[in-house]
């Protein structure tokens, strides 16, 4: 079940267009934000909400890389997979992240606390090598320094660093 | 209340992942500490585009430089600058560590090639601040738009002007808004097209971060011109920080009645909202991005229709990139005139370039249109990092191409650079040195797009695929030489047959490094060679006895482990065994272990 508060959000959202559907991207990560991934129920109702099939809804929800359509850990771990973090040696950080955390991409560590997956370029290529995890960026990256960021991390909740 | 001295400090993306918020609140706590909290105001502004010594301090009006600042520094900033009037000479900019000489900003070679037009309010004014955007003429073109000019006059100036889209295809913008302004239909749309998927490009994030609301002015403008009263800013979900600068911009542009209904008094309304994208490269391509604000997949369409007939809900709609808008800004304030005496005769104005990759100074630039390579890799970013050779500049992301060493004075022009089998794009430059294998780096870019293809054509689907598996086989050892001549009659057909730019460009790094570095991919087929190592299957590891003097640390190292030795004999790699991992070459301190 959504929120009132996430329908009301959804329900803005769709005010903002011509066609309620237009809000569809938005509600699926409105959907998505309190449980840090989108289950099957979230989407149905969130595609309730707008009036359009949950099919339907599906086929975008697919499309995109940021829903997530299986459960994720507590922080998600975006590893900048493009071509300027490839060129600086990215594969050592990835290589080493496979390694501490125990997982390929798109996996979750037993702990449930971290996922790992790739991203597209995150416009980040000056601090190459980068990822963001949980929404913040990180550049500059070397295993010595990953080490320190995913410890100091361990302790926080998911959504705290958006609040910063 | 005047300030002595302002502060600013760099908080661009990537000044931001190092620590510059950390800076920033330092120096306010360490002003209130030190009882100047009057004289000095800090500043957050947006990327200085000198990233690689970030982060960046700059203080007015002493201009002094400081780069590679420590939050911990902020007490001797303010104690020497804002209460002694002293630069600290620790932390500014060093042409040559060894004499120590510091130079004034204009002196660095990273900014003196450089004319700054798009990014003129980076790392100058406070973004979240629409009066330091005003007190540079900010809002002065919308102004005159909307009170000296007819929508037709307005494409008049951009018509004189020259400019040109700076989201790839370099189509001329008067004639775009021209469509839109001439296709039947009440409502009309703008839309901004800050997708910026293209991987090595962050000059559009940059840009909005360090000055949304050249932005903003411009769409209006371009509200007003086509007879719009509504635009969308297409962003990704990946840049928090512009996207945040941008709702700030706005809202303070609406307080301003600079947005909103009855713009500065006149007749004209016209509202912007932000759309964030999910994550998809492919939508980027302008037909694809309009279905994805609709709600629905965000694939490509067959054109025509053009957006400009048939865009947003089938209503008449401008798309621009980022960067064209920010030029439509500048034009207006500064006139057309000004404007085409920059650049060349075709391509008018300056480029915005991302330089990444194996450069000395990674970051942002911004150049007269007609610069050469040369002084953009070479003056402005310093070379190859750690003096090696350099091998070639891709620019044109996945769609672009190689460009190499004998290309390097070749003035850049859209016309020049498609002419050199790559293309301008969105401004990626990934500057690749001889340490890069071109075979390894093509088999990267169509990995790229085999995962970025939305499937919705054939040629593209199978091609890219096809192209990527042929590409394997060449880096493991296995090609042929007919596997070259397949990848060149591939890229051919998909670049014909493909429904959109993803599959017609998918093959131009493939076919631009087989047309210059041809000797390279036939040294991986014939000789199972790849001369700089990347090639992992290729690479031959062995120990020089000669040189190994039996340390035994690299057989420690060893995960087979396949390395045997007596202690201070020399030592052998069981060949057979070994899995390539290169971590006895890495281990070894004397050299020894050899990789061919
Ligand atoms: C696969 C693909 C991705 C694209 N990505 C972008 C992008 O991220 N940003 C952009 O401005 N244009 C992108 N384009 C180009 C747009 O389709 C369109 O040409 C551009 O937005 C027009 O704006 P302009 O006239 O201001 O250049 C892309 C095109 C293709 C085929
Ligand atoms: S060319 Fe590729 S990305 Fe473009 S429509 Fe065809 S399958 Fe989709
Ligand atoms: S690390 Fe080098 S010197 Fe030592 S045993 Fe191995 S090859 Fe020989
Ligand atoms: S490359 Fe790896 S597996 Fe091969 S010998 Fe060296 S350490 Fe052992
Ligand atoms: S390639 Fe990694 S952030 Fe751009």
């Amino acid at each position: 079940m959504l929120s009132r508060d996430e329908k009301e959000r959804i329900e803005a959202e769709a005010g903002r267009y011509p066609s309620r559907r237009a809000a569809l991207s938005e509600a699926l990560m409105i959907a998505q934000e309190a449980r840090g991934w989108l289950g099957d129920e979230a989407l149905a109702d969130a595609a309730r909400e707008l009036g359009i099939s949950s099919a339907s809804a599906e086929s975008v929800a697919t499309f995109y890389e940021l829903v997530y359509r299986l459960p994720v850990g507590e922080h998600v771990i975006q590893i900048c997979d493009s071509v300027s973090c490839w060129i600086r040696d990215g594969e050592s950080i990835l290589d080493h992240l496979r390694e501490r955390l125990g997982v390929e991409l798109g996996g979750t560590t037993a702990d449930g606390l971290f996922t790992l997956v790739p991203a597209g370029c995150l416009g980040l290529c000056e601090a190459a090598p980068a990822a963001m995890i949980d929404g913040e960026a990180y550049g500059g990256l070397t295993t010595e320094k990953l080490d320190a960021i995913l410890d100091g991390i361990r302790g926080r909740k998911r959504g705290d660093a958006a609040q910063r | 209340m005047a300030y002595k001295n302002f502060i600013l400090v760099c908080a661009g993306t990537g000044c931001e992942s190092s620590k510059a918020i950390e800076i920033y609140d330092s120096l306010i706590r360490e002003a209130e500490a030190q009882g100047v909290k009057n004289d000095v105001q800090v500043v957050k502004t947006g990327c200085f585009g000198f990233c690689e010594k970030g982060p960046i301090v700059k203080v007015m009006p002493s201009e002094s430089f400081y780069v590679e600042v420590k939050p911990e520094d902020a007490k001797e900033i303010i104690a020497e600058q804002v209460v002694k009037g002293r630069e600290v000479k620790r932390l500014l900019y060093k042409k040559d560590e060894k004499t120590a000489d510091t130079v004034k900003i204009e002196d660095i070679e990273f900014y003196q090639k450089q004319f700054r037009v798009v990014l003129r309010n980076c790392g100058v004014i406070n973004p979240e601040n629409i009066d330091e955007y005003i007190a540079r003429d900010g809002y002065s073109g919308l102004e005159r738009a909307l009170f000296k000019m007819k929508p037709a006059d307005v494409v008049s100036e951009l018509k004189a002007s020259g400019l040109r889209g700076r989201g790839g295809a370099g189509f001329p913008t008067w004639l775009k808004w021209d469509l839109t302004i001439k296709a039947p239909g009440e409502v009309k749309y703008v839309v901004c097209n800050a997708d910026e998927g293209d991987p090595g490009a962050y000059m559009n994030r940059s840009t909005i971060e360090g000055d949304p609301h050249s932005l903003i002015e411009a769409m209006t403008i371009c509200g007003y011109t086509i007879g719009a009263s509504t635009g969308y800013i297409y962003i990704r979900a990946e840049y928090p920080l512009a996207i945040e600068r941008l709702k700030i911009a706005i809202k303070q542009a609406k307080e301003y009645g600079l947005l909103g209904p009855k713009i500065l008094g006149s007749d004209f309304s016209f509202d912007l909202d932000i759309r964030l994208g999910a994550g998809a490269f492919v939508c980027g391509e302008e037909t694809a991005l309009l279905q994805s604000l609709e709600g629905k997949r965000g694939m490509p369409m067959p054109k025509p229709p053009f957006p400009a007939v048939q865009g947003l809900w089938k209503k008449p709609t401008v798309i621009n990139n980022v960067e064209t808008f920010v030029n439509v800004a500048v034009i207006m304030t500064k006139g057309a005139d000004w404007y085409s005496k920059i650049g060349t005769e075709k391509s008018k104005g300056t480029k915005t370039f991302a330089l990444t990759g194996k450069i000395a100074n990674s970051g942002l630039v911004e150049v007269p249109m007609g610069t050469k390579l040369r002084d953009i890799i070479f003056d402005i970013g310093g070379g190859i990092k750690g003096g090696r050779k350099f091998k070639g500049v891709q620019t044109g992301g996945p769609s672009g191409g190689i460009i190499t060493a004998e290309s390097l004075d070749e003035p850049i022009t859209y016309e020049s650079l498609t002419a050199l089998g790559s293309m301008m794009g969105s401004g990626g430059m990934i500057i690749m040195d001889e340490d890069d294998c071109v075979v390894d780096i093509a088999k990267f870019y169509m990995a790229f797009c085999v995962d970025e293809s939305c499937g919705k054509c054939a040629p593209c689907r199978i091609g890219t695929s096809q192209m990527h598996d042929l590409l394997e086989k060449i880096t493991t050892g296995n090609g042929t030489e007919d596997d070259l001549l397949k990848l060149e009659k591939i890229g051919k057909a998909m670049t014909k047959a493909s429904l959109c730019m993803l599959g017609g460009s998918a093959a131009n790094p493939t076919l631009s490094t087989i047309k210059h570095f041809r000797e390279e991919y036939l040294e991986h087929i014939r000789d199972h060679k790849c001369r700089s190592g990347k090639c992992k299957d290729l690479v031959v590891y062995s120990i020089d006895p000669v040189k190994c003097i039996g340390c035994g640390l690299c057989a420690r190292k060893c995960p087979v482990p396949c390395i045997a030795g007596e202690k201070k004999q020399a030592h052998v790699i069981d060949r057979s065994r070994c899995v390539k991992c290169g971590e006895c070459f890495k281990a070894c301190k004397f050299g020894a272990v050899v990789k061919n």
